[in-house]
Formats: C-alpha cells, sequence, structure tokens
C-alpha cells in the first residue's frame, strides 16, 4: 500500500524551472511551447507584413530594396505557414485532445517532445538567413525553380529548415492518429468524438501524405543545385514545370491542413453559445473527409497559366468547384446551429462567428479563382492575395483566438478579461477588413502580387489597407496583454466555464491536473 | 505637455498622410476587372461578374440567416435553445442546390475556355522571351526582333522626380500589333519562368524556359494597353512591364518597314570598323538598360548579391573571356547570356564600355566583327 503512494507521487515529481520545459513529456506543457512559439513567429513573420505594408505605402521605393522586398514577402509567408498557423493548432491538439477523449496524456510522450524542441532550431535557421550573403530566401515560398536556384548562400539553410519542419510534423501527426486510435475512453465511439478531434484525426493523415512529397521536392532542388541533377532544369533534360505540381500537391493538401482544425475549433464553440448542439454531426464528419479527399486532386489550380492541355484545366476546374458543395454544408450547418438557439456573444463566439462570415468571403473569392478562364485574369495578383488572406487570417488565425479564448478559462483556472476580449475582436475585425478588402479591388484592377513598387492608380487602396495592416498589428499586442493577464490571475473560472459546454475536457478541473484523466471515464 | 505632443504628433501624421494622397495619387483607380478589347477578355469581364453576383446572392442568403439569428436568437431575449440537430433531408438539399449551382456556372466557363484555349488559324505569330528584367519579341514572318524594357527613368522610382502618368507601365519598345488579326504569342523564357498579362487584351501565360506555350488574343480596338510581368522573377519582377499598340493595318505595315529598315543599318554598320567614342556611347546606353539593374550604373555592384565590374577581374583581364561571359552568362548565378538578347554592334559597345569606364582604362576596344566571330 505505502509503495503504491510513492509510486503515485513519483508520478506528480517533475523538474521544474527551465528544465521542467526541455525534458517535459507531458502533453499540457508541450501544448503550451508549442502555442508560445507559435505566437513569437506570429510577431516576427507580422513584423515583416508591416515592411511590406510600409514599402507599399506609396509608389516608389521608399524604405527596402526590392531584393529585400522579396524576402520578406518569402520569409513573411515561411513564417506564418510553418511557425505560426501549424504550431499553433499542433499545440491546440497536444492541448485538447487528451482532455476531449479522456485519455492521461498523448500515446507517444517522449516523440512528443522532439517534435516540438526540433522547431525552434529550424526556425532560428531559417531566420538565420536574413543575415546570410546574398539575403534570406526571395524566391516566394514556394520556392519555383528556376528563380529559387539564384538563392545565395542560404539556400541549403532553408532547404534544411524545411526538412526540419516537415520531420517535426510528421511526428506531431503520427502521435495524433496513434493517440485518438488508442487512447479514446471506454464509450467513446468514433462517431462519438468531439469535431476537433475528428478534424485533427484527417489533418494528421494529410500531414502523413504530403509532407514526405514537401521534402522529396526541395531535396530535389539541393541535388539540382549542388550535384548536377537536372529534375528541374530544362537545359538538361529537366521540367522547371514538375516542381511545381509536386509543390502543389503536397501544397493544396497544405492549406487543409491549416484549415480542417480551425473546422473543428469553430464547431466545439458555436454548440456552447448557441446552447444546442451540432447540426449534422455525421454530415460534419463525411464533409471534412470529402474535403480532405478533394484537396489531392485539385493541385493544379494554382497553376493555371502554366500551359496545361485544355483537358487538364477542364479536370482540376470541376475538381475545384466540387469543394464548395462539401465547404458549404458545413456553412450550413454551422448557421443551422445557431438557428432558433439561445445565443449569448462571449468572445470565443464573436470570433467564431467572424470566422463563419470572413472565412465564406475567402471561400466565395475561391470559387471565382476556381473558374479557369476567369483565373487566368485573376492568378497571381492581388485578388489572390486577397483570398488567402481571408481563409488563413480571419479563417485560421481567428480561429485559434477563438480557440485561445475559449479554453484559457480551462487551461490556467482563470477567466480572461472579457471587456478587453470584445475589444480585440472588434479591432482585430475592423482592421482585418480594411487591410484585406481593398486588395480584391488591386488584383481585380491589375496589380500583380510580389511587387514593391506599383502604378500610380493603385495608390489608394495601397493606403488603405497598410494603414489596416499597422492597426490590425498593432491590435494583436493586445491579444498578448489578455493571455498574459489572465495567465498571471483573474476571477477563477469554474470547472465547467461555459454555461453551455458540453464535453469531457469540461468535466475536469479548471486548471486540469497535470495527467488529464488518470482514471478513464465512461461514455454513454 | 504629453498630451499636446501626442496631439501635434497625431496632426502632424494626418497632415502628411492628406499631403500623400492628394500627392502621389491619380484618380483613375480601378476597382473591377477592365472589360478589355478582346473577344476573350470581354467573355472573361461577363463570366467574372456572373460568378460574383452569384456569390453575393448565396452570401445575402447566408449571413442574412446568421444575421436574423443573431438578431432574434439570443439568450438576452429569452430565447430558449430549440432541441433539433439533424435531418436529412435539409442535408441533401442543401447537397444538391449547390451542386446544380456549380453545373450552372460550370458550362459557360467551359465554353469559355474552349474559345481561349484555341490558338489555330492566327494571322501573325509574335515569339515573347522573358528575360530578367525586360521581354524580346520576335515577329517570325516579318523578321522583325527587339527588346523591350523599362524606360520609367530611375529618378521617378527613386522618388526624386515626379512621377510621369504611365510610371511603370512604360517601355522603350513597345509590342506593335495590328488591330483585328488573331495574334498568336509563343512565350518562353530565357532564365527563370516569367508571366505575360495584359488585362485589358483577357489572358495571362507563363514564359518558361525550355517550353513554348501558346496563347492568342484579336484587340478589336486601336490604343495602348499596358501589362506587366506577373510570375516573380527575381529583384526587378516590379519593372518589366508590357506595353501593346494595336494600330490599323496601313500603320502597322509602315512600323514593320521602319524596323526592318532600322535593323538592315544596324546589320550593315556591324561589318564596319568601330571607333573608340562611338563604342562608348553607345555602350553606356546598352549597359543602363541591359546591366546596370545588377552591376549598377557606378559600376559597383551590389555587395553580396552582384558582383562590381569596377576594377572587376574580368572586366579588366582577356578581352576573350569577357566576352566570352557576356554572351553565354555564367550558369547557375544570375548573369543571363546576352548573345540571344543583344546584337553584335550593342555587344562589342558594352564590352568596351565596361573595360574602360569608371577609371578601368583597360584602352582597348571590341569590334562587332570579333564579337561575330566569338559567337
Amino acid at each position: 500500500m505505502s509503495t503504491a503512494t510513492t509510486h503515485d507521487a513519483h508520478h506528480e515529481d517533475h523538474p521544474s524551472g527551465l528544465l521542467r520545459w526541455v525534458f517535459t513529456t507531458n502533453h499540457k506543457d508541450i501544448g503550451t511551447l508549442y502555442l508560445i512559439f507559435s505566437l513569437l513567429m506570429l510577431f516576427i513573420g507580422g513584423a515583416m507584413a508591416m515592411v511590406i505594408r510600409a514599402e507599399l505605402f506609396q509608389p516608389g521605393l521608399q524604405f527596402v530594396e526590392p531584393q529585400f522586398f522579396n524576402s520578406m514577402t518569402t520569409m513573411h509567408a515561411l513564417i506564418m505557414v510553418f511557425g505560426a498557423i501549424m504550431p499553433a493548432f499542433v499545440g491546440l491538439a497536444n492541448w485538447l485532445i487528451p482532455m476531449m477523449i479522456g485519455a492521461p496524456d498523448m500515446a507517444l510522450p517522449r516523440m512528443n517532445n522532439w517534435s516540438f524542441w526540433i522547431l525552434p532550431f529550424a526556425g532560428v535557421m531559417l531566420v538565420s538567413t536574413l543575415f546570410m550573403e546574398g539575403g534570406a530566401p526571395a524566391s516566394g515560398w514556394t520556392m519555383y525553380p528556376p528563380l529559387v536556384l539564384q538563392t545565395g548562400d542560404a539556400f541549403p539553410f532553408l532547404i534544411f529548415s524545411v526538412h526540419l519542419l516537415g520531420i517535426s510534423s510528421i511526428m506531431g501527426a503520427i502521435n495524433v492518429i496513434v493517440t485518438i486510435v488508442n487512447m479514446r475512453a471506454p464509450g467513446m465511439t468514433m462517431m462519438k468524438m468531439p469535431l476537433f478531434v475528428w478534424t485533427w484525426l484527417i489533418t494528421a493523415y494529410l500531414l502523413i501524405a504530403v509532407m514526405p512529397v514537401f521534402a522529396g521536392a526541395v531535396t530535389m532542388l539541393l541535388t539540382d543545385q549542388y550535384f548536377g541533377t537536372s529534375f528541374f532544369n530544362a537545359a538538361g533534360g529537366g521540367d522547371p514545370v514538375m516542381f511545381q505540381h509536386i509543390f502543389w500537391f503536397f501544397g493544396h493538401p497544405e492549406v487543409y491542413i491549416m484549415i480542417l482544425p480551425a473546422f473543428g475549433v469553430v464547431s466545439q464553440i458555436i454548440p456552447t453559445f448557441a446552447r444546442k448542439r451540432l447540426f449534422g454531426y455525421s454530415s460534419m464528419v463525411y464533409a471534412t473527409a470529402s474535403i480532405a479527399f478533394l484537396s489531392f486532386i485539385v493541385w493544379a489550380h494554382h497553376m493555371f497559366t502554366v500551359g496545361m492541355p485544355l483537358t487538364g484545366e477542364l479536370f482540376f476546374m470541376y475538381a475545384t468547384m466540387l469543394i464548395a458543395v462539401p465547404t458549404g454544408v458545413k456553412v450550413f450547418n454551422w448557421v443551422s446551429t445557431m438557428w432558433k438557439g439561445s445565443m449569448t456573444f462571449e468572445t470565443p463566439m464573436l470570433f467564431a462567428l467572424g470566422f463563419v462570415v470572413m472565412f465564406t468571403i475567402g471561400g466565395f473569392s475561391g470559387l471565382m479563382l476556381a473558374i479557369t478562364p476567369i483565373d487566368f485574369q485573376y492568378h497571381d495578383t492581388y485578388f489572390v492575395v486577397a483570398h488567402f488572406h481571408y481563409v488563413l487570417v480571419t479563417g485560421s488565425l481567428f480561429s485559434l483566438f477563438a480557440a485561445a479564448y475559449y479554453w484559457l478559462p480551462k487551461w490556467t483556472g482563470n477567466m480572461y478579461d472579457e471587456k478587453l476580449g470584445k475589444l480585440h475582436f472588434w479591432l482585430s475585425t475592423i482592421f482585418v477588413n480594411v487591410l484585406f478588402f481593398p486588395q480584391h479591388f488591386l488584383g481585380l484592377a491589375g496589380m500583380p502580387r510580389r511587387i514593391p513598387d506599383y502604378a500610380v492608380q493603385f495608390t489608394e487602396f495601397n493606403q488603405i489597407s497598410s494603414i489596416g495592416g499597422f492597426a490590425f498589428g498593432i491590435t494583436q499586442l493586445l491579444f498578448v496583454y489578455i493571455v498574459i493577464k489572465t495567465v498571471r490571475g483573474g476571477s477563477k473560472a469554474t470547472d465547467e466555464v461555459w454555461e453551455g459546454a458540453e464535453g469531457l475536457e469540461w468535466t475536469l478541473t479548471s486548471p486540469p491536473p497535470y495527467h488529464s484523466f488518470s482514471t478513464a471515464p465512461e461514455v454513454k | 505637455m504629453l498630451l499636446s505632443k501626442v496631439k501635434q504628433t497625431l496632426a502632424a501624421l494626418a497632415g502628411s498622410a492628406l499631403l500623400v494622397c492628394s500627392g502621389g495619387a491619380s484618380a483613375d483607380y480601378g476597382l473591377n476587372l477592365p472589360r478589355g478589347v478582346t473577344s476573350i477578355s470581354k467573355e472573361a469581364y461577363d463570366l467574372h461578374m456572373l460568378i460574383m453576383w452569384i456569390c453575393v446572392a448565396i452570401g445575402v442568403v447566408v449571413f442574412g440567416a446568421i444575421f436574423i439569428s443573431i438578431l432574434k436568437h439570443r439568450k438576452s431575449k429569452g430565447a430558449k435553445p430549440a432541441t433539433f440537430h439533424e435531418s436529412t433531408t435539409v442535408e441533401i438539399i442543401w447537397t444538391i442546390v449547390p451542386f446544380l449551382i456549380l453545373i450552372g456556372m460550370a458550362i459557360p466557363a467551359t465554353k469559355a475556355l474552349v474559345a481561349m484555349e484555341d490558338t489555330s488559324n492566327a494571322d501573325l505569330s509574335i515569339k515573347v522571351t522573358g528575360y530578367q528584367w525586360k521581354w524580346g519579341y520576335d515577329y517570325m514572318d516579318e523578321g522583325v526582333s527587339f527588346i523591350s524594357s523599362l524606360s520609367t527613368p530611375k529618378e521617378q522610382i527613386l522618388n526624386q522626380q515626379e512621377k510621369g502618368e504611365h510610371y511603370l507601365l512604360e517601355v522603350d519598345n513597345p509590342l506593335v500589333v495590328p488591330v483585328g488579326k488573331k495574334v498568336r504569342l509563343l512565350l518562353t523564357a530565357n532564365d527563370v519562368i516569367h508571366s505575360w498579362w495584359v488585362p485589358d487584351l483577357g489572358m495571362k501565360k507563363d514564359a518558361i524556359p525550355g517550353f513554348v506555350n501558346e496563347m492568342w488574343f484579336r484587340a478589336d480596338e486601336e490604343g495602348t494597353y499596358r501589362g506587366q510581368c506577373a510570375e516573380l522573377c527575381g529583384k526587378d519582377h516590379g519593372f518589366m512591364p508590357i506595353v501593346v499598340v494595336a494600330k490599323n493595318e496601313a500603320d502597322y505595315q509602315q512600323w514593320v518597314t521602319a524596323q526592318k529598315t532600322a535593323m538592315d543599318a544596324d546589320a550593315a554598320a556591324a561589318g564596319r570598323d568601330w571607333n573608340m567614342a562611338e563604342l562608348m556611347e553607345r555602350g553606356e546606353k546598352v549597359y543602363n538598360s541591359s546591366c546596370a539593374a545588377c552591376h549598377q550604373a557606378n559600376g559597383e555592384g551590389v555587395p553580396g548579391a552582384f558582383p562590381g565590374l569596377k576594377g572587376g577581374a574580368i572586366v579588366t583581364g582577356p578581352k576573350d573571356a569577357h566576352v566570352d561571359i557576356v554572351l553565354n552568362g555564367k550558369p547557375g548565378t544570375a548573369m543571363g547570356a546576352f548573345g540571344g538578347q543583344l546584337n553584335d554592334i550593342d555587344l562589342a559597345a558594352v564590352v568596351t564600355y565596361e573595360r574602360n569606364a569608371w577609371g578601368n582604362d583597360k584602352g582597348d576596344l571590341v569590334q562587332p566583327s570579333e564579337v561575330k566571330a566569338a559567337r
């Protein structure tokens, strides 16, 4: 009896101070590390966006050289995609999946530690290219050859950091799958899993399917540059367009990797604040799976202008248009969940509603972009920039804010400041639209993306966009303040936190115990 | 004290913002796609408007439902939550209806696409070559060829001079086409991928090294149409515009004749010996339009990115090696092969210029005939 007690006590005995974080195998600690890392990256990538918007405030070259401007657009995208959005969702997965399925921790805790600790090294390596001979990568995050082969000393560091980020993602994904498949509480069948768990399960499969493809593509770039191969070199019998096909075979599932978990988050939050069960649970699951399947057969819509055969263009147009169907089902289900509910509008709900409306706007422009004959006009203009920022910023990022406000009281045991949270939402929503909506007009009027200087007729909307950008950037400091304030104290949160919240995580104390569920709960 | 300082700063900022808005701006900003001057641009525009209005209509329904929910079904109004949470009928309806709408969009889209991709029966074929950072045009039948590069002065870009009406959308040699004729473009590139786009002509196509892509347009109205490179192609991607001038048949023929005469004159001049002053004068011009973007007008290059030519090993070394690198480029670097872009006189002039400018003072000169022999 006494040995059993010591054994239990030993479990709670984890290192403190800095080493706690270095050696931790605890899903909550690792989740926190992921979230802090992604927040830091959000600000580094955001600072680069500020440089871009400052240069574009007026026609002419004011602040930076064109080459450095290209580095900024490239690094901004790489850091936001691989450093901010993806790790933030992995952080959420770490924190929430064990608590949602009634498990004590993730299935592979040591690998979990490794998959996080690779990230800071990859991130530092990527950012360090800014100080290298020849400057940081400047060929766009899509790294199209032959242009990317003109990168200076930064080139191998770019490739290697992408490899590391990929390895980290794959390990994270394996962990998610193994945990969900093996560690669900008794009685929790697949079709009883919370939607956040479902969307992450599907996302994890996407990650495992496409990250190796991406690693292969960049490795071929590496051998083309240093080992005399000609995969993408036309003069050596290779094919520069083949890189684009391989890249987007990764790249299109990649954009769903960044949005499916967001669908999951929103599907948790809306029912809570509508005080009504999620409408069409099973159709939500099937819609997610359909979107994941379609994501593998639409990649070439990113490259309609490369000169494909007519039949190829038609296939990719039709397949891309089809995505509107399951995506539409999701939006209709969210709206029906709200319909005849009993809604309140705390900050998480505000961000979730903002997500539904603005993500749908991004979906509309996505549908327009799918139509090949008009994509010839939209392609590589600011219309595309506006489109993917609506789905990635007001989509993915807004869902992350919603998630942070929704679960922070559970994580910390303290309520956040509701007034400040709402202020954060309203400022973000207003300025993000001032920032990105005018970019639709710029693109339609003929402004290409990735240019440091522009013809004078684009001045007005660029200025509006820049003002929105600066204000949106500054607003995010408010988020940091709110989070720090909540972590340090505040009114105590109850275990349920939200009146209408359902799910296993709300049966735990706030903050939850170190090993979430030491005894598996029974799910009926 | 502090407050008044903040107020002052804000006032100054607002003032300068207003100044900027009124100063650098032009009145003809666009909100929408141009309707353009070709059948495909008009088709694209109509399709764009159709899809947009369908999206707006769907948006009104969806956002309307959200808005009504937010207004009516809120707890503060005493709304009690309903308990329904699924309906197979409804799910089927909102799967099928969007599908039908999509079919409605796909039919006109397919028609438009088939027409756009039909490059057969062209009246005129022009080969378009993308270079970092300019365009080369070869009229396949007329034998006319030239390079077209940005003509906006550097001073305007660096804000030392007021910006002109067509800032960044003006070139030295525009592409001239006859109005009402089906023009087929054959696109390729010499170094990296570029993309040829003029919104008013309704089409964009990538120019890819090792590939020949096709696109076509038929300009219905005389006029000048402006666009720019649409695929990131390096440092000066934002500075390689496209200008197309559509002329009536008579004016077009006159232009072709003038081009041919000029090319013949150049060919004749390439045979004779040139003196130092002539080569230096022409060399400076060629250098500024073809080389200065990287190596800089003062020959000092950009440290870490582009080597300087002032006192550089190659330009102060043997003539043959110098001519060779300009003709054939240096693989694996941004140094392109200029043999296909510049004629013998231009190449001889620019090599001579580089060997004698900025205090390099080699004193030797390269004749067009030597370049011809080195090709």
